[in-house]
């Protein structure tokens, strides 16, 4: 089910779990909004993962915390610092695009 | 018809007129066979019918379907069917779960490979070392190396417990147990029959792993097996998972947690494993979080074959990247890639693998045929959900369609149950090792199951 939902004077389509679906709306204001509302005050380290993300995600390449531990941008332990709790599920939110499917 | 000159150690073809068969693939057999015909010494030429040849990695699930498949329907006067793998056992690995708890026996997992392989299909035991996709090589452990024109890696997945610190520490297999493995299951069954309780946990260190529901399996047999055994109380049972659920699919998590909670199972989810303690015997995750065990009862990292990263071709964890649709590796057009070893958003399981068995056969006659690839695998996965006390469920979904509740096979009649426990489907999951011996394996079209996943009798 996608939902509209009004983020910094920008209207986005999100799904009920609250990640967007449709990454060409995403901006960098829009990414500050979703930081704040998980509760992450964005740093420039916090935005270099996000931009890491988002690459990744043009390219088709499929996103795992481990893939982010090997990326050169930050260890596992510096990401879980930077969007504590569940990482992955946290910056991918605010990167704009789907959560990464965990393979079941 | 080609001519066969042996120069340095290598060998060219060239048409010629007279006709010899040569139905052997490996360098090394090809040396020892030629020698009745020519002195490599003197590069004297012999001439021989060149057959071209299909290549198997890997004689698990999946290269065994394969092999079945491909030798109905691979014209045998310009093919050859090699297949090899690093052991000659083929185990049962869904039998693993059962194993620990005495429902099995050894005997009940594990066949001689040669036996589900047809006498035309020629098996090599011996272990991949480099697949060299340039040359169209594989190099083996032997010192072997067998040319293809079409490769077909089906090496699977194992685990890896020394990519976490501890894991495989002093406690290992004292405390620390896995059941992906022969070798695990077996001992834990060991560990089961004399343990007297304390807290188990039940742990998934990283995804994908195969099976992905094997360890909430384990769970529910768990609290069944000490349940009969009269010491539940004595049990506390968690069930740890970096997932942010019992399951990643919403209809099935709310399902499966509710059958957690109805057994007292406690869950800790979003658990991002760094270390083992083995002195103070508990997992502890990255944002801090500990939680203690008695008995751990892991699923290590899943990982491809070794040959994938030692050939450069996988990804961080040796998964080989392949097309979703077409199951075509993305290395190169003549390497296809099936079951466990591929890096596509799907379960990793002996049903998928199946499945995926359909649409690779076709592709790779069509590939043979020079015709356009299709890309028809549409990530069907079909499992059975043992959950303890003759019960089990059945979930039934695809890249696009989570599971939910209905019938199957036969929409609006079953007799199998989706997502709902019933007797029946315990009944279907013990029956699989039967079908995976004698049918599946064999590649025997199994009734009312199709490769595409139908919608029919789904109440989505
Ligand atoms: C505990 C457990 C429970 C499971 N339960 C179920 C279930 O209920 N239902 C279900 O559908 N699936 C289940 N599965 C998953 C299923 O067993 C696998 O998905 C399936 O076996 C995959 O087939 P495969 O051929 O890709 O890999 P495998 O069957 O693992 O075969 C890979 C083969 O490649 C060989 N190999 C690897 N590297 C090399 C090399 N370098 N050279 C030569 N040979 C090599 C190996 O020796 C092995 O024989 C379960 C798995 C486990 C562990």
């Amino acid at each position: 089910m996608i939902m509209l939902k009004e983020l910094v004077g920008n209207t986005i389509d999100v799904n009920e779990e609250g990640f967007m679906t449709d990454f060409t709306q995403w901006n960098t204001q829009i990414g500050e909004a979703l930081a704040t509302e998980n509760e992450i005050s964005m740093t420039p380290k916090h935005w270099e993962v996000i931009t890491y993300i988002q690459t990744e995600y043009k390219n088709n390449v499929p996103l795992s915390i481990r893939k982010i531990g090997k990326s050169g941008v930050v260890d596992i332990k510096e990401f879980y610092t930077l969007f504590p709790n569940a990482p992955l599920k946290t910056a991918t939110k605010i990167a704009g695009i789907p959560k990464p499917v965990s393979c079941i | 018809m080609f001519k066969v000159i042996y120069t340095d150690n290598q060998y060219h073809l060239h048409r010629s007129q007279t006709a010899l068969h040569l139905y052997c693939v490996i360098c090394n057999s090809i040396s020892k066979e030629s020698k009745s015909n020519t002195n490599p010494k003197t590069s004297k030429t012999i001439t021989m019918k060149h057959k071209k040849n299909i290549l198997i990695l890997g004689a698990g699930t999946a290269g065994t379907i394969m092999a079945n498949q491909l030798v109905k329907e691979v014209d045998p006067h310009t093919w050859n069917i090699t297949i090899a793998d690093a052991t000659n056992t083929h185990y049962y690995q869904p039998g693993f779960l059962f194993l620990p708890f005495g429902i099995y026996d050894e005997e009940d997992v594990k066949k001689p490979i040669r036996s589900f392989l047809p006498d035309e299909v020629k098996f090599i035991q011996d272990k991949a070392s480099e697949i060299k996709s340039e040359e169209q090589q594989v190099l083996f452990e032997s010192g072997k190396t067998i040319h293809y024109d079409v490769l077909i890696i089906a090496t699977g997945s194992t685990i890896d417990s020394s990519e976490i610190e501890g894991m495989n520490g002093p406690e290992w297999r004292k405390s620390i147990f896995d059941f992906y493995t022969f070798e695990g299951a077996k001992a834990l069954r060991e560990k089961l029959a004399t343990w007297e309780g304390g807290k188990l946990v039940v742990h998934i260190t990283e995804m994908p792993i195969k099976c992905p529901v094997a360890p909430l399996e384990f769970s529910f047999l768990a609290d069944d097996y000490f349940g009969k055994k009269g010491m539940r109380d004595k049990v506390d049972i968690t069930y740890v998972t970096p997932l942010s659920g019992a399951f990643t699919k919403p209809r099935a998590t709310q399902k499966l947690e509710y059958l957690l909670k109805e057994k007292n199972i406690n869950i800790v989810s979003d658990f991002a494993i760094e270390s083992v303690d083995n002195e103070n015997k508990s997992i502890k995750d990255y944002s801090g979080k500990e939680v203690p065990f008695d008995l751990l009862v892991t699923v290590p990292t899943n990982k491809g074959s070794q040959v994938i990263e030692q050939s450069g071709l996988g990804d961080e964890l040796n998964f080989v990247p392949t097309d979703k649709g077409t199951l075509q590796s993305k290395v190169s057009a003549n390497i296809f890639v099936l079951g466990d070893a591929t890096n596509i958003p799907t379960s990793k399981a002996g049903s998928v693998t199946h499945f995926q068995a359909e649409i690779l056969f076709e592709n790779v006659l069509r590939f043979i045929r020079k015709e356009e690839l299709l890309p028809e695998f549409d990530g069907h996965a079909n499992c059975f959900i043992e959950t303890g006390k003759g019960k089990a469920l059945l979930i039934d979904f695809n890249y696009d369609h989570e599971p939910v509740e209905g019938t199957f096979p036969i929409a609006g009649i079953g007799p199998l149950r989706l997502l709902k426990e019933s007797r029946m489907n315990h009944w279907g999951k013990l029956a699989f090792r039967w079908v995976y011996w004698n049918m599946l394996l064999k590649a025997r079209p199994i009734p009312f199951v199709k490769a595409r996943m139908s919608l029919a009798g789904k109440n989505f």
